[in-house]
């Protein structure tokens, strides 16, 4: 008998007594109604506390605090699909490197670069959660993951304020990677304290109009 | 109302006082108190000690002695025994295979109160010093007992009660909702732990200079107030309904 | 006919077990002051921070009673959940194992990793391994494990065992734990203060070339999601990215009980989780993946879906809610005897009430000394009231208490002092006329306890009482004979 007939076996046995299944209750908030300057507020709060920084632009204003925020940066790595008009102000001293298909970046190479900018997929206001999904304008994981300093677009439209509101917005088999300020420990004595394996600062830019 | 007094063990043995208070109190409330005599026990301690076949006859004595339409409601002195007859009953039956047995405990439980939740909930006590005539003129403090507070969820109507009694200064205990370290045979078996929990309670309940700390469990109270005695501390403890039954013509002495 | 019993729940083994009576470890432990001053200092900062972020959620007992059917459900359909998982995880490129228990699981790890010819892995924090002892045992084989999270390093480094299931090294303080890494962290910088943030980065750059260069990582899993065969890990420090993305091969090893019916239920668990065990409204990453993704992280990606005594949990009807277990830790933190005795004694890879009742349903109660457990618990009810799925925790005590006297019942030859103390007072508090007649005794407790109105000494198992409590000098007479004297003759 394999390994899983067994544990299968198991199961029923265990299951003699047929528990009955009940209905799941799903009292809980499903939508909101807050207004777009009131997710704005509460999505900056959170990210706040979470020591990212933090910035409420227009989208026309990208270039420029894009350009502001990784000022001192030697090199910049992004996914191919992330609008390239984004990084028109970057200082001429800093490398730009697309990450694409049939050129992707190796792990050293993404160790050597300073900073990455992706897009995102949807935000949660109340938790404070970007979520990216591995569309061509947020790219691989491991771009979004070893430069140390990651500049991170939200477009206001895609800011909810709940994770059920979310869910819809997302595409489950993707590889999700869900980022709630920068990477951070509560292992010494539960304080929280900010900045180990993963990028130690966050940047995000919250742009209307986008 | 007829209203039917299960004292408890530790109390009927141990704190008449404190059932005496009781009756005292809902006579007073022009109430009718009954005591059905076959009363002793919860069962309490044989369950929680894993004794489920010992703790079978205990609690078939209680069901019996209270599956009577001899009162209206029954109250006990005691937020542990009757989360114990609440829900401890029911749940022994159904594990023992006796599904009429737990039938019955669920309908004794239903008409089982805390005092406080009686008081509260049924009499529509809100000012003991108005309603009640009680009158305690001195600082206490309060220690809400664990099965009280999270098995019958009492919240606060303990601490209510007590901050409307006539003369009282209540002082708020620091780190109240942490257990006292009892837990029945939890005192035995593990003394040590039990002894390390009793020993902040003891600091925290010194710290805030009250002359007692009140309570609506004797078994906690009897647990805490033998840990003040042997480090000698000031502080005595005293039962909520004592406080409750004391007077300004016949006040309660620490 | 052995077939028969070869669908029978087993019971699990590995680091399940007590290792010594409950009561004796806490005394040696309750002797640790420093170690009682870091678990005091810990537990009670948590406490505040999950009571904050729980306190901003109005529906957070809907999502609790949600989460808890949600788990019955699974459970009840555990079956036909795993194989779904299986057909769609393995549609989408990974590879499904499954182990009975904790040495047939080690053993496929093991072949896993060495047929990538690697003897190195990094591993993200993971209890099903640390249940099941992995890194002691790909040791034995050659291979060297690296724990990757701060708080395993710690006690990887320190020589030492987890004592908390989410922070491991809970019972080092800031200090110990510069200590420890200046003495083993090679190349560590000698000046390295106590800083958390500083020691948070010397963390960073002592792993960071493992992460690196690493083609092989292990992971647990906090969840897996039957009807698209997703599996989730939930995570700090970004250290889970670094496994779960960098390396070429992944091994995840998970027990069976992690699957979840639907992938909405996420937003159930991603609500209840963070905040009952960091204390936070989101932990800063969680990674989700399914099977393989073509030119994003690994492309040799596994799973080991774990038995080891889950299906014996299972088969108790009224312990298997153990089993909805999400791993979350506020048990612990608000466990009054858990902050004083500290992880360790309790033994088994799972400590605090819900290690009380998870290990012995997992091993059995009468295997191997279980039976000290059920009783680490004054039955206060903090765990039940934080369990963010609602396991009955205290209930669960008290019926495995139930189960241990029963087993015991056949192999006492002589009573103990517990057991004729029970028979007697099954038979004093059985009857009103029983208790009566033994209360007229009580003025010969008043005659002991003497002019001091106290009794300072108990014998035998009552000598535990009088350890450090005073026994009040009983009444004349009891409350029933006053009624008698008072009430019924007038």
């Amino acid at each position: 008998m394999s390994a899983k007939e067994e544990i299968l076996g198991r199961i029923r046995s265990a299951l003699s007594d047929a528990p009955v299944a009940e209905q799941t209750p799903r009292e809980y908030r499903k939508s909101s109604e807050m207004s777009e300057e009131e997710l704005i507020e509460m999505l900056v709060d959170r990210l706040v506390d979470y020591k990212a920084g933090v910035e409420v632009i227009e989208s026309a204003q990208i270039p420029k605090f894009v350009a502001a925020k990784l000022k001192d940066a030697n090199s910049v790595v992004y996914p191919h699909g992330l609008e390239q008009q984004w990084l028109s102000q970057l200082p001429k001293g800093i490398t730009q490197i697309a990450d694409a298909p049939g050129a992707r970046l190796s792990v050293a190479q993404l160790d050597a670069t300073s900073a990455v900018v992706t897009s995102s997929q949807v935000s949660i206001a109340e938790s404070g959660t970007i979520i990216l999904d591995g569309e061509p304008n947020q790219g691989r994981r491991a771009i979004s993951l070893v430069p140390d300093h990651h500049l991170c677009i939200v477009p206001v439209s895609s800011i909810v304020q709940l994770l059920p509101e979310a869910m819809p917005r997302l595409t489950i088999t993707r590889p999700l990677t869900w980022i709630s300020g920068p990477s951070a420990t509560s292992d010494i004595e539960l304080e929280r304290v900010e900045g180990v394996h993963g990028p130690r600062t966050l940047d995000v830019l919250l742009v209307r109009g986008l | 109302m007829r209203i039917a007094l299960f004292a408890t063990c530790i109390v009927d043995a141990m704190y008449p006082e404190t059932a005496k208070s009781t009756v005292k109190i809902l006579e007073r409330l022009g109430h009718e108190v009954v005591f059905p005599k076959a009363q002793a026990c919860c069962g309490q301690m044989h369950i929680n000690s894993g004794y489920m076949s010992e703790a079978l006859p205990v609690v078939e004595n209680h069901i019996n002695a209270f599956d009577t339409d001899d009162y209206d409601v029954a109250v006990a002195p005691s937020g542990s025994c009757v989360a114990s007859v609440k829900h401890q009953h029911p749940r022994l039956a159904e594990r023992l295979g006796k599904p009429e047995l737990k039938e019955r405990a669920v309908a004794v439980g239903k008409r089982t109160y805390e005092l406080s939740q009686l008081l509260v909930d049924v009499l529509g006590i809100t000012d003991a010093a108005q309603q009640l005539g009680s009158y305690f003129p001195d600082t206490i403090t309060y220690h809400p007992s664990c099965h009280g507070m999270r098995s019958l969820q009492l919240g606060d109507r303990q601490l209510d009660l007590l901050k409307t009694v006539g003369g009282i200064n209540v002082e708020i205990l620091p780190e109240a909702d942490q257990c006292c370290g009892f837990g029945g045979t939890f005192s035995i078996k593990n003394a040590d732990v039990s002894s390390a929990m009793l020993e902040d309670k003891v600091k925290n309940i010194c710290s805030t200079g009250a002359s007692a700390c009140a309570g609506g469990d004797a078994s906690c109270l009897m647990h805490i107030g033998g840990g003040l005695s042997r480090t000698g501390a000031k502080p005595k403890t005293l039962h909520l309904a004592d406080i409750l039954a004391s007077t300004m013509e016949e006040t309660v002495t620490l | 006919m052995t077939q028969v019993f070869l669908g029978m729940p087993a019971p699990g083994h590995g680091n399940l077990f007590e290792e010594e009576p409950f009561p004796q470890a806490a005394h040696r432990e309750l002797g640790n002051t420093q170690m009682r001053k870091n678990l005091r200092h810990a537990t009670h900062t948590i406490r505040d921070k999950r009571l904050k972020v729980v306190g901003e959620l109005p529906d957070w007992d809907d999502l609790r009673d949600s989460g808890s059917a949600i788990k019955n459900n699974a459970m009840a359909n555990i079956e036909e959940l795993l194989l779904q998982f299986e057909k769609n995880f393995t549609a989408r490129g990974g590879i499904v194992h499954w182990a009975r228990d904790a040495s047939e699981a080690n053993k496929i790890v093991t072949e896993l990793v060495k047929a990538t010819g690697s003897t190195e892995v990094v591993k993200v924090k993971s209890m099903a391994t640390q249940e099941i002892g992995l890194n002691e045992h790909l040791e034995t084989e050659g291979i060297e494990a690296f724990e990757t999270d701060l708080a395993e390093l710690i006690v990887q480094l320190g020589h030492d065992k987890p004592s908390h299931i989410l922070v491991p090294a809970i019972h080092k303080n800031r200090t110990q734990v510069r200590d420890i890494f200046l003495k083993e962290m090679p190349g560590v910088d000698p000046t390295l203060t106590d800083e958390p943030a500083k020691l948070a980065e010397a963390a960073r750059s002592h792993l960071r070339k493992k992460f690196l260069a690493s083609k092989v990582a292990i992971s647990g899993a906090n969840f897996a999601l039957a009807d698209t065969g997703t599996l989730g890990v939930v995570e700090s420090e970004g250290n889970g990215r670094m496994c779960l993305t960098l390396p070429e091969t992944l091994i995840t090893v998970m027990g069976i009980e992690k699957v979840l019916p639907q992938w909405e239920d996420l937003e159930v668990f991603m609500q209840l989780l963070p905040r009952s065990s960091t204390g936070e409204r989101m932990n800063p990453y969680t990674s989700l993946w399914t099977g393989v993704t073509e030119d994003d992280g690994p492309q040799n990606v596994h799973i080991v879906l774990l038995d080891n005594g889950r299906t014996r949990a299972l088969s108790d009807r009224f312990g298997r809610t153990a089993l909805n277990c999400i791993r979350c830790s506020a048990c612990m933190n608000v466990c009054p005897v858990y902050e004083r005795t500290g992880g360790h004694a309790y033994g088994s890879t799972y400590p605090g009430p819900i290690g009380a009742i998870l290990s012995p349903l997992m091993t059995g109660i009468e295997a191997e000394d279980n039976g000290s457990l059920p009783y680490a618990s004054s039955l206060c009810g903090a765990c039940y009231d934080a369990c963010p799925v609602k396991i009955n925790i205290p209930e669960i005590l008290v019926h495995l208490r139930g189960e241990d006297v029963d087993a015991k019942r056949d192999t006492h030859k002589l009573p103990t002092q517990m057991d004729l103390l029970m028979k007697g007072g099954s038979w004093a508090l059985g009857k009103g006329k029983n208790i009566g007649l033994l209360e007229k005794a009580l003025p010969l407790g008043r005659l002991m306890a003497g002019k001091n109105k106290k009794i300072k000494k108990l014998p035998g198992i009552a000598a535990g009482w009088t350890q450090s409590r005073d026994v009040p000098a009983p009444p004349n007479k009891s409350f029933r004979d006053w009624w008698s004297d008072e009430k019924e003759s007038k």
